[in-house]
């Protein structure tokens, strides 16, 4: 970009071509014309609006920040099928210290934060270990949290609910830091929306201008090589397992403080929003490739759907369905640009 | 070429032996590497070249013998002591990660970094001009260092990781069968980056088993076969036939062209 030497074949690269190369292109695209779609078929008149907007926002900054790092981990080869119900365990974890052991909100928090770094760390170490699918290791993960979910809710509070978290100490001044609204133009949005755009440029920055960003996509893109030019690859990936873990603690911990409380079911099935989100985004399903934008513009898309769908007086059940679609065409159309931005450079 | 005994050897093995259980992978092998030379070691398949890279590049330790770096024995754990010590090795296929770019492959394990340390954050300007400059100094013409470097042909991948060898200091080069997989004219290309890591002083070991491109850039040919070493040669002193002869196995390979021209005579 700055003061490259002229060379005459430099300008065979066309900025098609150049667009072409970047993974997170398609998702763009797809994100325009959904977005279009969505707004011509919606009846109330507020999808494109700011309205529209805080609400889109509000379904896609939890999805978006797992999301982000579910990505990273996907990039440099991994899966974590635990996140989803670690959103749940985080959130009745730390509920359960302010309610049932009477601890103040942000200790709590902290707590919880330590816990689900451990939980990453156990995730990551075992996957080095013992040389098992990362796929295997978090499933396992995710049925023993499950499980424990429900089990140890229904121990302390004799339901599968998790309540009494306002009357933590702290509870307020954590809630205007996690859950609270901000007025913008006249709409309400969540300040969640802030901590996914601020994780989103972070992980971007962590990706493509660190020396952590390039292990990431080297211990993805060929462990091998990457080992024998010395890159760390597995404390690269134990590190992506835990701020993956971290990541969805945080979100589990902010939709406590929302909810002022929360169900031992909570989180289940989210594992697969994040995962969905990251391959629309265009990371590469075997690792080595995608992008930190590339998820969260999937999370919006996710957004668009759950949004869209009702304004426009569908039924919200068709809400999977669609994803379904998208993440099949999306992963279609993002194969065949990275066939062509290949083709095209020799 | 001429001064060659004048020189220490930089790195030299003394009766080196490997076995992995029962099975002696490696016996009794001795062999000096001389900075600005290119050693070639010939072998066939299962000869024991494998297992040779393997304790030079500090991934296994020898069961015996003598293994010594700049006079100094060389007591090696893992690839990352050997690097340390200024000993790299470029592996036939696992040199380079396809997807990135060929300015973050060049300085992959090695990242420039800007501003405090710590941190890690990479200088991207640097390292895209410095991969470009040091490419062309090794006669890489690279229109663009941000494309993928697996869009580039086999031979230039192997320059690439030749010339980052050479960029980071190495004074010994392992070259791992690098030409196996190549066409003629690659195997070319990678065998002038041979000739100039060694005009830049760098003691290069050439494992091979094409013994036309060893004699094309060796000066010393050292022949492993059955984890033995069995004859070794300087390059004034033997012709392309003998190298070939040598390593087939003189005997063995008369009388597989005598029954080869049996089949074939009808």
């Amino acid at each position: 970009m700055t003061a490259v030497k002229t060379d005459e074949r430099i300008q065979r690269v066309s900025l098609f071509t150049k667009a072409l190369r970047r993974p997170e292109l398609g998702a763009l695209i797809g994100a325009l014309v959904i977005f279009t779609v969505f707004a011509i078929v919606d009846t109330t008149g507020q999808f494109a609006q700011l309205q529209g907007a805080a609400g889109w926002t509000k379904f896609a900054a939890p999805i978006g920040i797992v999301s982000i790092f579910v990505a990273l981990l996907m990039i440099a080869g991994e899966f974590d099928l635990s996140s989803g119900v670690m959103v749940g365990s985080a959130g009745l974890l730390m509920g359960n210290l302010i309610s049932e052991a009477g601890m103040g909100v942000w200790p709590a928090l902290l707590t919880t934060l330590v816990f689900a770094a451990f939980v990453g760390l156990a995730n990551g170490y075992l996957v080095i270990k013992t040389g098992l699918p990362s796929f295997i290791v978090t499933l396992a993960t995710f049925f023993v949290l499950k499980g424990v979910n429900l089990a140890v809710t229904k121990l302390l509070t004799g339901t599968v609910r998790v309540d009494g978290v306002d009357t933590g100490e702290g509870f307020d001044t954590a809630r205007s830091w996690f859950a609270t609204k901000i007025e913008f133009g006249g709409a309400s949005f969540q300040v969640s929306v802030l901590w996914w755009i601020g994780f989103t440029i972070f992980a971007t920055w962590l990706l493509t201008r660190t020396t952590f960003g390039n292990w990431i996509f080297a211990s993805g893109g060929d462990p091998n090589a990457a080992r024998n030019a010395g890159v760390p690859v597995a404390r690269t990936k134990i590190t992506l397992f835990v701020l993956t873990s971290v990541a969805a603690a945080l979100v589990g911990c902010m939709t406590l403080l929302e909810l002022r409380g929360m169900q031992a079911g909570q989180g289940i099935g989210q594992e697969f929003y994040y995962i969905i989100a990251a391959a629309v985004g265009g990371t590469l399903l075997n690792g080595g490739a995608g992008s930190a934008i590339g998820a969260s513009i999937g999370a919006i898309i996710m957004g668009f759907a759950a949004i869209g769908i009702p304004y426009a007086l569908w039924d919200q059940d068709w809400v999977s369905t669609f994803l379904g679609v998208i993440l099949f065409l999306a992963v279609l159309v993002n194969t065949w640009l990275s066939k062509q931005a290949k083709g095209a450079r020799k | 070429m001429n001064a060659k005994k004048s020189v220490d050897p930089v790195l030299e093995l003394t009766g080196v032996g490997k076995s992995f259980g029962n099975v002696v992978a490696l016996r009794d092998v001795s062999l000096a590497v001389y900075p600005g030379q290119v050693t070639c070691v010939l072998g066939d398949n299962g000869a024991g070249k494998s297992t040779l890279i393997k304790i030079l590049s500090g991934v296994h330790q020898q069961s015996e013998g003598e293994f010594t770096l700049a006079g100094q024995k060389a007591e090696f754990n893992s690839p990352r002591d050997a690097m340390a010590k200024g000993i790299a090795t470029v592996f036939q296929d696992l040199a380079t990660v396809p997807l990135m770019s060929v300015w973050r492959n060049f300085f992959l394990g090695n990242e420039p970094k800007k501003w405090w340390k710590p941190l890690g954050i990479l200088d991207t300007k640097f390292a895209k001009e410095t991969a470009k400059t040091e490419l062309m100094n090794m006669g890489i013409d690279l229109r663009d260092t941000n494309q993928a470097i697996g869009t580039l042909s086999g031979g230039e991948r192997q320059a690439v990781a030749i010339a980052r060898a050479v960029y980071f200091g190495a004074n010994v080069l392992i070259l791992d069968e690098p030409t196996s997989a190549l066409g003629v004219r690659q195997s070319g290309i990678v065998l002038k980056y041979i000739l100039a890591a060694r005009e830049r002083g760098v003691a290069v070991i050439f494992i091979t088993h094409n013994p036309h491109h060893a004699f094309l850039v060796g000066d010393h040919f050292y022949l492993l076969n059955r984890g033995r070493m069995t004859a070794s040669f300087v390059r004034e002193k033997v012709q392309l036939d003998e190298l070939i002869q040598a390593m087939a196995g003189g005997a063995e390979l008369d009388t597989l062209t005598h029954e080869i021209s049996v089949i074939r005579q009808d």
